[in-house]
């Protein structure tokens, strides 16, 4: 009798359910982003048809390839320790203290990690060739930097911040109760409880940073490139796929050496917490860490002001032409169609690439958190879990490609399907999607699901009483992260969407191309329109007071 | 000494604790005792500077506003112990002993000391992961008093232990107490563990202090009703009944009295001056227990000795011990 009713597969057991509940995902997985990105590195070893791995090794002795691995490890490494930095001060601020408009500056902290990187890229360069300008930093790797530290500051916030949140507030009053002062509280008892959830964000935020495109590329130009864009210009520019396969591999190899290291800081849940802190009024002593947050949003706030000021201004007079122009193609015939063809595409673009992430996402989240009872199926559940963050750090501009080359012909020929788009977008979006869902999943106590059933659910029924309830807030606000990443996608789409029919993050690069102050204009017009989209759905998910990317 | 001057806490803006004045001279163990919700761990943490209060929280008639929780000097348990789970056991106890700059060589022999105190010596090494939760309350006690606290506050030492071990541990900590010579506030809602190590007792109640005094004049002058009916006395009787079961037990009281009867308070006799008709029988190890319909008083607990099996329906006579009731009024 036991066990009859437990649901989600709680009947059926083992690894053939946990496999059966994975396979459409693992199998969109493998054609879409295994078979493309294996068909990418695979050009690369086999140039005429014939193995030639030493080729490839040839590249990486190349000093333009020690150049800029030099190069992404540097400026990743101080992206990431400047943004732990600035970071760990707003977290506790913003998670253990009440300060006016929380929910309002947490909510905008969050629209950088969100905001297409074209549009970061422009933000800040509008930010130094104009007011800023003094600094001398334009073109340089310091404006690089500042803008990754932009993107990321939100994912430490976050993540530590909902780690924060969640402490047990005790064991620090315990410190302090036998005479520890809060530094001593903080260094000894707060730090060591936080250090999983500060590692994990680390490790992904240099990930992120070590795998940014968008911002490197309008950034740094072509003086300064990191693996990800000289992949990109190995690729479109030089056709030299050999050395573009080398260091796609050796950014693979990375990438699954940080999510690993991610996986097992990943912080244990213990719900046993019986004492939730309750945020506290702020005193004379929490003088820094308000500063660091005044500082952290300014830092936020100044480039995108910049970016509307400048939208709003026409050969320095308030004007709203900009916005008008977006309706047009711009001057000397930049886009071949209007950019609010392209706004339009892009949301309908988004509207797919949500449902695809959601559905995949959900098939995942409920795979990888279904009890394991044996430890083979653990280990399997574990593989999973890692399998599907993988896109979260491959080169967009890998697969992107690989899309390009390995899904031309029969019987999978999508190089004119409208799907294509949306397909690479949900697989970007989708570990946000995961990792949302799965801290979700795992609160859950299983004992709630047997007490159901002990009163007589039927499987189904226990899920609709426990689970549903539990996961609509979650799974609204992964719709809403998806919405926005797939929004912003630059990167893959930038190789598969064509000149008639782009989004718009494709839209804004392309006018940052083309000479013109109309142009120029229009796209700052036009990364505008996006960021407020994008700060609008966030806001949403904020509202919705999901823990979101607690645990990525 | 700690005295406390009408202290008051509010939790946004709803009271949690309202006018609470009490003094603890040192070396005595006072437990606070309360139902749960009625305010009685908050008073502890006001005490350990970790909630804002208002009124005065004196040591020593040396105020405290304001001075922060590691700065009091006094040493806080929680109920589950909060061991930090990520040091050993001696790390544990030597926790403050390093926060105080004790050298090392003197810190690992006052863990040993400690640890030997509450019964765990040999067990520097482990992690508290690994300790059962009564060994887990001792090493936090353990903890707690290597601060050398002036005052030891105890949130529920026990409550998280079972029925047997918290007897055992109730007597233990007694006698650490006593050995240390620590004064102590205890918080608890186990009348049982207050009586086993308290020398007074304060009863909290929605959040005021109803009553404070040494444990055996409480135990014997409730209040009122609720205080008696908390402490443990099965029945709270007023006016013709009050009266019958008083002139039953022999004590002569003028105009109407409120009396609180315990559970044991009415003996089956022979002789004895009440008659009624047995409702219930329960037979325990020690006794019989009663629910008897007493002429004249209406249902009331009785006990007799387990040789006695008196069946319901049945009528039986009964006399009222005046140890085991007490006149509220």
């Amino acid at each position: 009798m036991e066990r009859r009713h437990l649901p989600l597969g709680g009947r059926l057991r083992g690894p053939v359910t946990l496999l059966a509940l994975a396979a459409v995902p693992v199998a969109v997985l493998a054609v879409f982003f295994v078979l493309p990105v294996v068909g990418m590195v695979g050009r690369g070893f086999r140039p005429e048809g014939h193995w030639d791995v030493g080729g490839v090794l040839d590249v990486l002795a190349r000093p333009q390839v020690h150049r800029v691995l030099w190069f992404t490890v540097w400026t990743s490494t101080a992206a990431t320790a400047v943004t732990l930095v600035l970071g760990l001060p707003a977290a506790y601020v913003l998670h253990r203290l009440t300060v006016p408009l929380r929910r309002v500056v947490r909510a905008a902290l969050l629209v950088p990690f969100v905001l297409p990187t074209v549009v970061v890229g422009v933000a800040f360069r509008q930010l130094f060739t104009g007011p800023l300008a003094w600094l001398h930093v334009d073109g340089t790797p310091w404006a690089i930097l500042a803008g990754l530290v932009f993107f990321n500051a939100a994912v430490v916030v976050r993540a530590v911040g909902a780690a924060w949140e969640s402490l047990d507030p005790r064991p620090g009053e315990a410190a302090a109760a036998l005479g520890a002062s809060p530094g001593t509280v903080f260094r000894t008892v707060t730090l060591p409880a936080l250090r999983p959830a500060i590692v994990g964000a680390g490790s992904v935020v240099f990930l992120f940073c070590a795998t940014s495109f968008g911002v490197v590329l309008t950034l740094g130009g072509l003086r300064y490139a990191s693996v990800e864009t000289e992949i990109y210009l190995l690729t479109t520019n030089l056709l030299d796929l050999q050395g573009a396969a080398a260091l796609s591999l050796l950014q693979l190899l990375v990438v699954v050496a940080l999510l690993l290291i991610g996986a097992r800081s990943r912080p244990m849940r213990t719900s046993t917490q019986r004492a939730p802190a309750r945020p506290r009024r702020p005193r004379r002593g929490d003088l820094p860490q308000l500063a660091v947050t005044v500082l952290l949003l300014a830092f936020v706030a100044l480039p995108l002001a910049t970016l509307l000021i400048g939208s709003l201004q026409v050969d320095g007079h308030w004007s709203l032409a900009n916005y008008r122009a977006l309706d047009s193609t711009g001057s000397h015939q930049a886009l071949l169609e209007p950019a609010t063809t392209a706004l339009n595409l892009s949301l309908r673009i988004a509207v797919d690439a949500t449902l695809l992430a959601l559905t995949l996402g959900l098939l995942v989240a409920l795979s990888v958190t279904r009890r394991a009872r044996t430890r083979g199926e653990r280990r399997l559940r574990g593989i999973l879990d890692a399998l599907f963050m993988l896109p979260l750090g491959v080169s967009a501009v890998t697969l992107g490609f690989g899309f390009l080359v390995t899904l031309d012909r029969p019987p999978l020929d999508l190089r004119d399907s409208p799907w294509l788009v949306p397909i690479a977008q949900a697989l970007v979006a989708l570990p946000l999607v995961v990792r949302t869902l799965v801290p979700a999943l795992l609160g859950i106590d299983d004992r709630q699901r047997q007490a159901a059933a002990s009163l007589g659910a039927g499987p189904w029924r226990a899920v609709l009483v426990v689970d549903v309830p539990v996961l609509w807030r979650p799974l609204l606000a992964s719709a809403g992260f998806a919405f926005a990443a797939s929004l912003g996608e630059f990167g893959a789409t930038s190789f598969l969407a064509r000149d008639e029919n782009a989004t718009l993050p494709v839209v804004i690069y392309r006018l940052l191309g083309h000479p013109g102050a109309m142009n120029y204009g229009m796209a700052l017009a036009a990364s505008c329109v996006l960021a407020a989209t994008t700060a609008v759905v966030m806001l949403v998910v904020e509202r919705l007071r999901v823990p979101s990317l607690g645990v990525l | 000494m700690l005295s406390l001057r009408e202290v008051s806490v509010r939790y946004d803006g709803s009271p949690a604790l309202t006018d609470v004045s009490l003094d603890l001279p040192d070396g005595q163990v006072l437990a606070v005792l309360g139902p749960s919700g009625s305010g009685k761990s908050t008073l502890l943490r006001a005490v350990a500077g970790l909630e804002q209060s208002t009124g005065t929280i004196a040591w020593d008639d040396r105020d405290l506003t304001g001075v922060p929780t590691h700065k009091r000097g006094f040493a806080l348990m929680f109920q589950d112990g909060q061991l930090f789970g990520h040091l050993t056991v001696a790390a544990n106890v030597g926790y403050p002993l390093r926060l105080r700059h004790v050298p090392r060589p003197r810190r690992r022999e006052r863990v040993a000391e400690l640890l030997a105190l509450v019964g765990l010596a040999g067990y520097e090494r482990r992690l508290p992961g690994t300790l059962s939760g009564g060994e887990r309350q001792r090493v936090a006690l353990a903890r707690a008093l290597a601060v050398e606290p002036r005052l030891l506050l105890l949130d529920e030492p026990l409550s998280a232990l079972d029925a047997g071990l918290r007897g055992r541990l109730a007597a233990d900590l007694r006698a650490i107490l006593v050995a240390a010579g620590t004064t102590a506030l205890l918080v608890t809602h186990d009348q049982e563990e207050a009586y086993a190590v308290a020398d007074r007792l304060a009863v909290v109640r929605a959040g005021r202090l109803v009553q404070e005094g040494p444990v055996a004049q409480v135990w014997q002058r409730p209040a009122d009703p609720e205080t008696a009916l908390f402490l443990g006395y099965a029945r709270v009787l007023e006016g013709a009944p009050a009266a019958a079961v008083l002139a039953a037990a022999g004590v002569g009281h003028a105009g109407p009295a409120t009396v609180a009867v315990r559970r044991s308070a009415l003996v089956l006799a022979e002789d004895g001056p009440l008659s009624g008709v047995v409702v219930q029988a329960r037979a325990t190890p020690d006794q019989v227990r009663l629910v008897v319909d007493v002429d004249g008083v209406g249902e009331m607990d009785a006990v007799a000795g387990s040789a006695a099996h008196p069946g319901p329906g049945e009528k039986v006579r009964l006399r009222a011990d005046q140890d085991r009731l007490s006149i509220l009024s």
